[in-house]
């Protein structure tokens, strides 16, 4: 299976950045030190990474791979390398969302992925039907998403001049999107329902295989083309929105992390689990640069910020030279 | 009457509300090589959509084995009714092996395949088309015949019946066009029934076993392309004035159509009895 030997480097440079990762610290450890500790023989060694350390490298992981997955499936039903879930809208309705609910009911972590989710659905659906004309197709999405995005943006700032200074800080907080969630009991409720949908994931995997021929293809394969496409846009959103909401918008993954995987495999289209995998290499690449780069710790979402404006400007020029 | 697995029952077929066709009533015969033909948004391609479930009928019914195909599940349908369509796209760096195979979606699900009854319709489709040699390379890299080629294999794959054809020789060279039409008739003679939507009337006139010929989202004659077609007929259904003669090869009509530059040469032609060719 060339799918799957394509796939075995790019998962064992994950484990080898995971490694990394737990050796990093403000006390660092040896390669060693880290695989002793994992056992959980070790004493203050084990605490230290399993757990101090080992919750953000998780989440670092399935983020990255959920983000991923997200964007393989936005790019593949738009077939453009744009239709990225932070570019149509989502990420910022999640925000906008977040805003809200800080401004009406106080933070707490409860009313914080409350507001992301909805806000994130409720922009998703907002954009869904502006876009829907006899189907939705991707062109037409990203467009109306884009403007979208930008209202929600005017609407955010908007909020956060009008609230009171301490809930804008907050609010202003999490929107850069952050890892430094500290232990299992904030990690595990999000990847819990994260695992949930992966069998959701394996499902659409075959229908999407179709929506990729064109509507018409699909639905001579025995497709049920707009309710088929419906739940995978779902899921999709799913997967950003419960990201989202534990960690605040994080750009760049969902946009590029599809893009490498396909150019990282021999076969058709995004590859699902590729991307999964470079998501979640990606992810905890720039946790890492975020947390030992500068010189005080940024949170993830700005180095992921730089890093998708950079990737943005590739792919413009590139698209600019071929026109 | 003849048999039929596949007819359209007084069915009215819309876009957006604007009607297209209305009480439209067609029948195909089984094992037939049925071709509709018509001038430019005559229906001809609505009507296919229609046959091929992608447009659902505002009102009266598409019957597949006397059962409403609204009533039956999307893969069982796809298992009896397969589709060439105009629109396909293949993905970025699939091989025709790859794109080919796809077309067994119908026949598998997420815990069962067969996997040798795919390889084996994966080859019969490739050798039936030619395009066995083709099987490792990208699509992309293909020339427009031969992708065409690889969209029938993937319509073969599915192993259906009954096949839909719409509009499959537009954008070949004329060489390219007669060698999957001759295709088609083989596969024809093999028992399958296809349903195709042609533009070029003396393709369909010599393919066609069955004719069915549209105007305005109406059938206005159907029937063995013998039978109907006349010069009265064409110049009804396409106003253009044309001579009807017998297709030196076959023995088909032939429609040579007249131009601005043959009636002014020779005006009264186009009344004359058609000449015969021996």
């Amino acid at each position: 299976m060339s799918a799957v030997r394509t796939a075995l480097p790019l998962a064992a440079a994950t484990v080898a950045l995971a490694v990394v990762a737990l050796m990093l610290g403000d006390y660092p450890l040896t390669v060693p030190q880290v695989l002793t500790a994992l056992t959980g023989t070790s004493g203050f060694e084990s605490t230290m990474v399993l757990e101090w350390r080992l919750p953000r490298v998780t989440a670092a992981i399935l983020f990255g791979a959920a983000l991923a997955i997200s964007g393989a499936l936005f790019q593949t039903l738009t077939r453009n390398p744009l239709g990225s879930p932070d570019l149509i809208g989502f990420a910022t309705g999640s925000y906008t969302g977040v805003i809200v609910v800080t401004v009406v009911l106080g933070t707490s972590v409860v009313t914080t992925t409350a507001g992301a989710l909805l806000g994130g659905l409720g922009t998703a659906i907002l954009v869904y039907l502006l876009a829907y004309r006899r189907g939705v197709q991707g062109f037409r999405l990203i467009v109306v998403g884009i403007g979208v995005t930008a209202m929600l943006h005017a609407l955010n700032t908007w909020l956060l001049l009008r609230a009171q200074e301490e809930v804008a800080m907050g609010a202003a907080i999490w929107g850069t999107g952050s890892l430094s969630l500290t232990s299992w009991s904030d990690v595990v409720p999000a990847v819990g329902v994260l695992l949930v949908t992966a069998p959701l994931v394996v499902w659409a995997s075959r229908p999407l295989r179709q929506l990729e021929l064109g509507d018409d293809a699909a639905a001579a394969h025995g497709v049920r083309v707009e309710p088929t496409r419906l739940a995978i846009i779902g899921l999709g959103i799913l997967l950003t929105a419960l990201v989202t909401a534990a960690t605040g918008p994080i750009a760049f993954v969902a946009l590029a992390a599809p893009q490498v995987a396909k150019r990282l495999w021999t076969g058709a289209g995004i590859p699902l689990v590729h991307s999964a995998l470079t998501g979640a290499f990606l992810l905890l690449g720039a946790d890492l640069l975020a947390q030992y780069v500068p010189a005080q710790p940024v949170p993830v979402g700005v180095v992921t910020v730089v890093l998708g404006g950079l990737y943005l400007l590739g792919v413009l020029i590139r698209e600019a030279r071929r026109a | 009457m003849e048999p039929s697995r596949l007819r359209a029952d007084d069915v009215t077929l819309a876009y957006d509300g604007r009607v297209v066709s209305q009480g439209l009533d067609l029948a195909v015969p089984d094992g037939s090589f049925t071709v509709i033909v018509g001038p430019n948004a005559c229906g001809k391609s609505t009507l296919l959509r229609g046959l091929a479930r992608l447009l659902r009928p505002a009102a009266g019914q598409v019957v597949l084995d006397c059962r409403s195909v609204a009533e039956l599940r999307t893969k069982e349908v796809a298992r009896q009714v397969g589709l060439l369509p105009q629109t396909a796209v293949a993905p970025d760096g699939i091989t025709v092996a790859d794109l080919v195979a796809r077309g067994r979606y119908p026949h598998q699900d997420l815990f069962r395949r067969d996997a040798a009854a795919d390889r084996a319709a994966v080859a019969a489709a490739l050798a039936a088309t030619g395009t066995e040699e083709l099987a490792q390379r990208p699509v992309d890299e293909l020339s427009g015949g031969q992708r065409q080629r690889v969209w029938v294999a993937m319509a073969l794959a599915q192993e259906t019946p009954l096949l839909l054809l719409d509009e499959p020789t537009t954008y070949l060279d004329i060489a390219h066009q007669i060698e999957l039409l001759d295709l088609f008739a083989r596969l024809n003679d093999e028992g399958a029934t296809l349903v195709a939507v042609l533009h070029d009337l003396n393709h369909a006139a010599r393919y066609a076993t069955h004719l069915v010929v549209m105007k305005d989202g109406a059938v206005v004659a159907s029937g063995a392309p013998q039978e109907i077609v006349t010069a009265d007929l064409i110049e009804e259904v396409f106003g253009l004035p044309s001579v009807v003669i017998d297709d030196p090869l076959t023995g088909r009509p032939l429609v040579v159509p007249h131009s601005a530059s043959t009636r002014r040469s020779s005006p009264p032609e186009r009344s004359a009895e058609a000449p015969r060719v021996p």
